[in-house]
């Protein structure tokens, strides 16, 4: 039994970042990588299952990205992923979350799993989209933003809740394999001990290419994609009307502010 | 390839607001010979004919399905034949939770054009361009869909006005096809209230977020808000890490500030979920470290400074 789980190493911007030449994109220098936040909440998940599990279960960390996402899939050997798979070629740089999606598909199909769990969303560009589209190209049966799961390994369906707007759950028992895509909150992911580092150091990831996958070179980058950037810019923000002066001055505006509301309140 | 098919959301027997605000997005793309078509799926979808009667609509769906409430094969199956047969230039939906569960299979499996989280649509020289945000919401990003001749955008919530004005679109039903749907809903619940605090209703709400650090600091926040007279509020991650009991999360997937008047953000960075349950608030003062936090964008006011500094000389006008 296995559990396969899609993660991916998701940029942030530096203090002064510069546009790329061609405006479409952040210069690469200014951006800081680090595994997704919403990665680590379905990866704890799978390894929590497997922990709990009688039968042996094996959870497999996959992600779409070059060599420094290495950096990403050793955080999840070291938090208890058996095995690491990294897909990649030139020939899917610019892909969208789309064309992504179809090269997880192909690797799930390999790697015959259980379940595949995606987060619901990247820190980064939060498209919501990457997972559910895998499962279109699977034709599997899927649901998004999961937040709290019972699955219990090998069964043939299980039941999850879907967190929703508001402050309300759906509970929902789906048929597997699914995809379900996870969400912040569904449990406490660990912290990797530096034992456990050590050991992930020396685990092999195994690198695969699109055409390793059976992909052809229009399933992948701008021609497997559904959209395209046209432009990136940094746009003209409202801003706050910041208060100056010390901590104490601040403080006093702030009271000020309250003290106002109050008055007109009561 | 032409007209414009909105998507309404509708749940446990009431249409979601959302749903108007993309009536509103459509005519900010509808060319002058377009139709806006507004579709409603459910077991009983005529029940939502008269909210939909609104200005910029031209005609009402009424598609009549199995499921009572979402599900991804269902509405696969219904949205998808819809656009087979109407086959529209756009098609909208609101990027919500549902579509989370629905719109990327949709558009991989039909191959149309698409992008989500959007908050701006427009024609620029005749082709449809969609900006997001990206990189949280630091940039903007302008995606357009070469070659798509039909291109399914997810909208914002609040991106868009719904239209007040009631018009009298004409109503027609379409047969969807009959679905063997692979999940199946057992019924909905609240999240159990750990407190008896209700968010929506508090007028002064004192939010904290990631920016305390660690959960010993809550009490001195707790302490801070009774003095001034607020509610205690949090972002997502003080709930998740069970710091605040879930009653007093605000955003997308907590509770909205519907009646506050005076919202203090206190190291809570402005993550876009946190934003939609209370950029609203008419005064909204934002204490962060990180002079580029997202909050700031939103906020009337701002501090820039360390919040536990603040908090400290706050407290001693109170």
């Amino acid at each position: 039994m296995k559990i396969l789980v899609a993660v991916k190493q998701v940029a942030a911007l530096d203090e002064d970042f510069v546009i790329r030449e061609d405006g479409r994109d952040v210069d690469a220098d200014y951006l800081i990588r680090d595994l997704n936040e919403w990665d680590d909440f379905s990866l704890e998940e799978a390894v929590k299952i497997k922990e709990a599990a009688t039968e042996a279960v094996e959870v497999v960390a996959v992600s779409v990205g070059p060599e420094e996402v290495d950096e990403s899939l050793r955080k999840c050997l070291a938090k208890g992923a058996d095995r690491a798979i990294r897909v990649w070629d030139a020939a899917i740089e610019g892909s969208d979350p789309i064309a992504i999606a179809r090269v997880l598909a192909a690797v799930t199909k390999r790697e015959a799993p259980a379940m595949l769990f995606a987060g619901v969303q990247s820190s980064d560009h939060a498209f919501a989209s990457t997972g559910i589209a895998a499962a279109a190209f699977l034709e599997w049966p899927h649901a998004a933003v999961v937040s709290w799961l019972g699955y219990a390994p090998g069964a043939k369906s299980t039941v999850f809740r879907r967190e929703l707007e508001g402050g309300v759950l759906h509970e929902v028992e789906i048929q597997s394999p699914a995809v379900l895509t996870i969400q912040l909150g569904i449990n406490t992911p660990r912290y990797a001990s530096l034992r456990s580092i050590k050991q992930a150091a020396a685990k092999p990831i195994e690198v695969l290419s699109p055409a390793d996958l059976g992909l052809a070179a229009g399933d992948v980058g701008e021609a497997g994609s559904l959209s395209r950037v046209r432009r990136m810019y940094v746009p003209d923000k409202g801003r706050a009307q910041l208060f100056e002066g010390d901590a104490a001055q601040q403080a006093k505006r702030l009271a000020e502010i309250i003290r106002e509301f109050k008055g007109e309140s009561t | 390839m032409s007209g414009v098919l909105v998507i309404a959301e509708q749940r446990r027997g009431e249409l979601r607001p959302v749903s108007l605000e993309l009536i509103g997005a459509a005519q900010a793309l509808r060319r002058s010979a377009d139709e806006v078509a507004v579709a409603v799926l459910g077991t009983a979808p005529e029940q939502f004919v008269a909210a939909l009667k609104l200005a910029g609509v031209d005609e009402i769906i009424t598609v009549k399905v199995a499921a009572a409430e979402f599900d991804p094969d269902t509405f696969e199956a219904a949205v998808g034949a819809l656009i087979a047969e109407r086959r529209p230039a756009v098609v909208l939906v609101a990027h919500s939770i549902d579509a989370f569960g629905y719109a990327a299979a949709l558009a991989a499996r039909l191959s149309l054009g698409f992008a989500t989280d959007v908050f701006k649509v427009e024609r620029i020289d005749g082709e449809l361009v969609a900006t997001r945000g990206g990189y949280g919401q630091k940039v903007n990003v302008e995606v357009d869909f070469p070659g798509r001749s039909t291109v399914l955008l997810a909208i914002r919530g609040s991106a868009y006005k719904a239209p007040e004005q009631a018009a009298a679109p004409r109503v027609s039903a379409f047969a969807a096809p009959p679905t063997a749907s692979r999940s199946v809903g057992r019924g909905f619940s609240e999240l159990s209230a750990a407190d008896d605090v209700d968010m929506s209703a508090a007028e002064f709400i004192l939010s904290i977020g990631r920016g305390i650090g660690e959960e010993s600091k809550v009490a001195q926040f707790r302490e801070l808000a009774d003095a001034i007279g607020a509610t205690l509020g949090c972002s997502r991650p003080i709930a998740d890490a069970g710091w605040l009991p879930k009653s007093r999360q605000v955003g997308q997937s907590g509770k909205t500030a519907s009646a506050c008047k005076l919202y203090i953000a206190m190291g809570v960075s402005g993550a876009i979920q946190h934003l939609a349950g209370m950029k609203h608030v008419a005064t909204i003062v934002a204490v962060n470290s990180d002079s580029e936090a997202s909050i700031f964008g939103v906020a009337k006011y701002g501090i820039v400074g360390d919040i536990f500094e603040i908090a400290e000389e706050l407290r001693r006008y109170f």
